[in-house]
Order: C-alpha cells, then structure tokens, then sequence
C-alpha cells in the first residue's frame, strides 16, 4: 500500500548534462512511443535513481504498512476475518518481496534498501505512522488506504519501467480483494451494533487527516517534476490522485451514514473539483521526518526482527549449508 | 460409534490447529526474511482453516458453532497438546516445533484418510495435501540450517531439547483410545508416535543435530485433558478481545 507523491527529489538540469544527449533523445523517443525500459536497457542515472528510490519507498511501505493492520491478526473477531486478515497482511509482505526484486534489477540489494530503511536513511509512506488503536482501524486502512493506493498504483502500472510496472500489475490485482475485504468490513461495523458505530466513525475520524495527505503534497508546493513525468515515472499528479480518491469513496462514505471530519469537504459543481480542509501540511513534514506518533516503533519493530534473524541469514550464505533442493 | 470418542478426537485436532496456527500468524511481519515471513503466514492460514473444517465437524455433531467454540471457551477447555501454545520464542525454536509438529500431523491425517468415519476421512483426505507442504518446509529448513553454522546449529539443538517433553505430549493417549482404534477411526497416537521418530530420526540423521535419548525423557503430558501451561490462557484472551466485546454482533 503506497501513496507515493512525497519521494522526488528536485530533479536539477545539471543532472543530465553528463548524459549522452544522442542516447538521452533515443531514451526519450522510446518512452514518448509507450515502450517499457527494461534493466539492460541505456537509462539516465537520474532515472535510475528516482526509480530505485520510488520502488524502494514503495516496498517499504509494504513491509511497515504490514505492522498496524499485523497486530490486528492475532484478534480478529471470528474465523472469517481472522483468515482474511491473515491473508490480506501477507500479501502486503508478499508485495514488498515482489517490489524489492524489482529494485534490485536496478542495482541495489534488497539487504542495503533494508539496512537503509532501518537506518532512517529511506522512507516509507507516512501513513503508517499513525497507530491502529481498535479494529476499527484496521478496517478502516484496509478500506481507505488501499483503496488510495490502488488510485497511485494504477497510474504508476501505466509507468515506462518495465519491471515496477508488472509488479504493479500484479499487486493491483491483490489490493482490490483487499478493497473488497476492507469495504465489506467496514459494511459490518457502520451498519452493526452501536459500539460498532461508534467505533467504526472514531476510527474514520482519526484516519482522515493521514489519508487526506497520503497522496503528498499540494501541486502548488511539491517539487517540480516535469522530467519524471515525461519519463514516466511520475503518472499523476498528488492533487489529481487525491481528487480522483475522494471522487469515488467520499460518496461511498456518505452512503454508509458516517461523517467525513471535514466541515468545509464539498464538491464544487462547476470546477467539478472537491474542496476541503487543507491539510496540515507543517505536521505531515514533521512526522516524515521522524516526530509522529509511531515512527520511533516502526522502525524499531523492523530492526528487531532484523537482528533477530541475523543468524538465519548468515547461516544461509555459509558454505557449508547444501542446498537442499525444496522437494516439490 | 460413541460420539463422545469422536467429539474428543476432532476437539484435539482442531485445537491443535487452532493455536499453532495462531502463533504461525504472529510471525506475519517478523520474519528473519521475507520469503519466511510469507511461509509462516501461509501456514497459519492452513492451519486455521484446517481447524475450522474440524469445528465444522462438531457442530454437526451438535456443538456449538465454531466461532464460539474457539473464541469463547476458557484454556481448561482446550484440548490441543501443551507444544502448540508455547510462545514462538525466537526462529530456532517456531522451526524446530514446526518440524516435530507436522511431521506427526501429516501422519495423523494419512491414517485419518482412511478412517472408519467417513465425515473425518473426507476431511483429512483433501487437507493432508496442504500438511504435505509444511512438512516439506519444514523438513527442507532444518535439513538447511541444521547443518550450516555451528551458531545455528547450536541455537537448533538447544530447541530441540526444549521442544522435546512437549513434543512426546502430543501423544497422550485419549480415554477413548482403545476404543477408536478397535472401531478402526484410525491407529491410535502410539502408532503416529512410532511412524514419527522413523520420520524425524530420518530427517535429524542428515544434518548435524542430535535427536536426544527420549527415554530418559519425561513427556509434557495433561493438554489433551484440559491442563496447560501459562501461555494458553494470555493467547485465548488475546484472541477474543475483539469478539467479547459483542459476541452476538456480526463483525
């Protein structure tokens, strides 16, 4: 689950001076006609770079957007969600292997964009720096925040590198299920008990602000990105993607008779454009950098698991470990 | 046949299930690496639908339906064996009971295959081909690891030993032992227990691991019967903290 829109670094003009301007253009005229860049083919260092670094984030996020909705497996109410919760979760870590072997075609180990992960050096979406307080929660990133990522992940399958853009394909084809799942859950606590309202809207309440700024930051304030869109690695942008969000799921909110916390969320007939709070842009920046309520845990929780399974990985590149060919 | 000895046998089976698979499913994030994280989350999923086909079986014997069953009955009302609700401890230890687990699950789902009582060897006729996968995992890794570094080697034995007791547990004979074994439901846990040290002893033989001298050792015994350690408890509550909260609604 990833919403993108905050991992471009300025691109400089100067970047591309030291490239080939005869291979830059051959480069250019192949992504113009809609070809796929595979990871022989001749790519611009900056291309390279902004791709390792989008795919890197995005697999992140995968392994860490797996730890709010994880430690609701273990509590699932009943065998029906405890299974499908068990389900969704691991194709959110069956994801980021996918992305991760994705990177790697690029040149980076999937070790180093762990290590750099848990060295505070690499991102991972900021949603997920927020705490999944009750099940509720859960239910409600399963619904909204895939869905947000479906809305990112489908415009950047349409992306000219070829191997991100297959993995996307795929993982799509995963997130509407979780969709489904995330909708149908949601579907039980809105039109359940009263507590199961009153949970379902408190959750919805403290979700909204994250979800709002999933997609990243205003046009008006995000770094330029003409090149990466002319590129091909940047699809949409963040203010089309949360358009389009809110196009199709505010409605969907409304008609389950929740309450979006937004007294000024409202579409405006003739820009046919949704108006709303703006987010708090100063906070979305200080929790990427660090000061959110979760991130501190996340991170730990990772590098955890990661020391703890050091011996397993050593034991694996030693010599004398045969290969024990799997039997089936 | 007397259903009780049947109620007895698929409440057995299927908390068996139940919990390891619920303590499968807490590596789900945790993994040592990715492709094991999947692996373990994978086999919780099995497992838990592998004791829910078992609960389904009650109910038509007239229990309750399984999600009350399993999220709403207190530890001294479990019958799964004391090795499924030790926690997961580190890699070493999840694998190593992993290992001793499924190798006699699958054994009981062949013979079960063939059971008298034609609902239970339908049952285990279809799942015993997912079990067939977690041994091969199971087998491949500690064939893998337990021959690799001595750090790992180490760590390896020293679960096994632990392990050990609370594997021999999961044989306890049941009071209606004889009896489902005259009526031919399947060959009793003293058969599975027999066919189980073939078949590990084969597997520990290829590596550099040492299966310890279990006669010396006294089994865990007394999880068939409702007694368990202090681990069930904590685990079931964590389980139903979502469900207790309205047990009649529909989540």
């Amino acid at each position: 689950m990833y919403g993108g829109g905050n991992v471009f670094e300025a691109t400089k003009f100067d970047d591309l001076q030291t490239e080939d301007p005869a291979k830059l253009a051959e480069f250019e005229a192949r992504i113009a006609r809609g070809e796929k860049i595979e990871p022989n083919d001749w790519m611009p260092e900056l291309y390279r770079k902004q791709l390792i670094r989008m795919i890197e984030q995005h697999a992140h996020s995968e392994i860490i957007g797996a730890l709010p909705e994880g430690t609701w497996i273990t509590r699932a109410p009943g065998f029906r969600r405890k299974m499908a919760q068990m389900a969704k979760v691991q194709d959110e870590v069956g994801h980021a292997q996918l992305l991760y072997s994705a990177a790697e075609t690029l040149g980076k180990t999937r070790e180093q964009m762990l290590t750099d992960l848990i060295n505070g050096k690499s991102k991972y979406s900021n949603v997920f720096n927020y705490p999944a307080y009750t099940w509720a929660d859960s239910n409600i990133i399963s619904w909204l925040i895939d869905a947000g990522a479906i809305v990112n992940q489908m415009a950047n399958a349409k992306g000219s590198y070829g191997p991100y853009s297959r993995a996307l394909e795929r993982i799509c084809a995963e997130e509407a299920f979780h969709l489904k799942y995330g909708h149908d859950a949601v579907v039980h606590m809105a039109t359940g008990s009263p507590k199961q309202r009153e949970m379902i809207q408190a959750a919805l309440n403290r979700w909204w602000p994250p979800i709002m700024t999933f997609f990243g930051p205003s046009d008006k304030m995000s770094t330029h990105t003409e090149t990466l869109m002319r590129w091909k690695v940047k699809m949409a942008s963040n203010d089309e993607c949360r358009q389009q969000f809110l196009d199709m799921y505010v409605p969907k909110i409304w008609e389950l008779g929740l309450t979006v916390p937004d007294p000024n969320l409202k579409k405006n007939m003739e820009t046919g454009q949704w108006e709303y709070t703006e987010p708090d842009w100063d906070e979305f920046k200080r929790v990427i950098n660090g000061d959110g309520p979760c991130n501190a845990e996340r991170l730990a929780v990772r590098r955890t698991a990661e020391e703890r399974g050091a011996w397993v990985r050593r034991a694996l590149l030693n010599p004398k470990a045969k290969y024990v060919k799997p039997l089936a | 046949m007397n259903e009780l000895a049947i109620k007895d046998l698929l409440y057995k089976l299927a908390d068996d299930q139940l919990i390891l698979g619920h303590r499968n499913s807490e590596w789900t994030g945790f993994g040592p690496i990715l492709e094991e994280d999947i692996a373990f989350s994978s086999m919780a999923q099995d497992k838990i639908g592998h004791s829910l086909a078992f609960y389904t079986l009650l109910q038509d014997l007239g229990e309750a339906d399984p999600d009350t069953v399993a999220f709403t009955r207190n530890a001294n009302q479990f019958h799964n064996s004391q090795l499924v609700e030790l926690p997961n401890g580190e890699y070493d230890f999840s694998l190593i009971r992993h290992f001793l687990y499924d190798n006699a699950e699958i054994i009981r789902f062949e013979m079960l295959s063939q059971s008298s009582y034609e609902p239970i060897a339908k049952v285990a006729t279809k799942l015993k081909g997912e079990v067939k996968y977690h041994v091969l995992h199971a087998n491949t890794w500690i064939k893998n690891l337990g021959s690799s570094t001595e750090e790992a080697i180490l760590r390896l034995q020293a679960s096994l030993n632990e392990a050990i007791p609370y594997a021999l547990g999961m044989f306890e004979s049941s009071k209606y032992e004889q009896e489902l074994i005259e009526a031919g439901v399947y060959a009793g846990e003293e058969a599975v227990k027999a066919e189980w040290l073939k078949r590990i002893q084969a597997v520990i033989e290829k590596t550099d691991l040492k299966l310890p001298d279990l006669n010396s050792i006294e089994p865990k015994l007394g999880g068939r019967y409702g007694e368990h350690t202090e681990h069930l408890q904590p685990l079931l509550d964590e389980m139903a903290e979502v469900f207790k909260i309205d047990p009649t609604a529909e989540w």
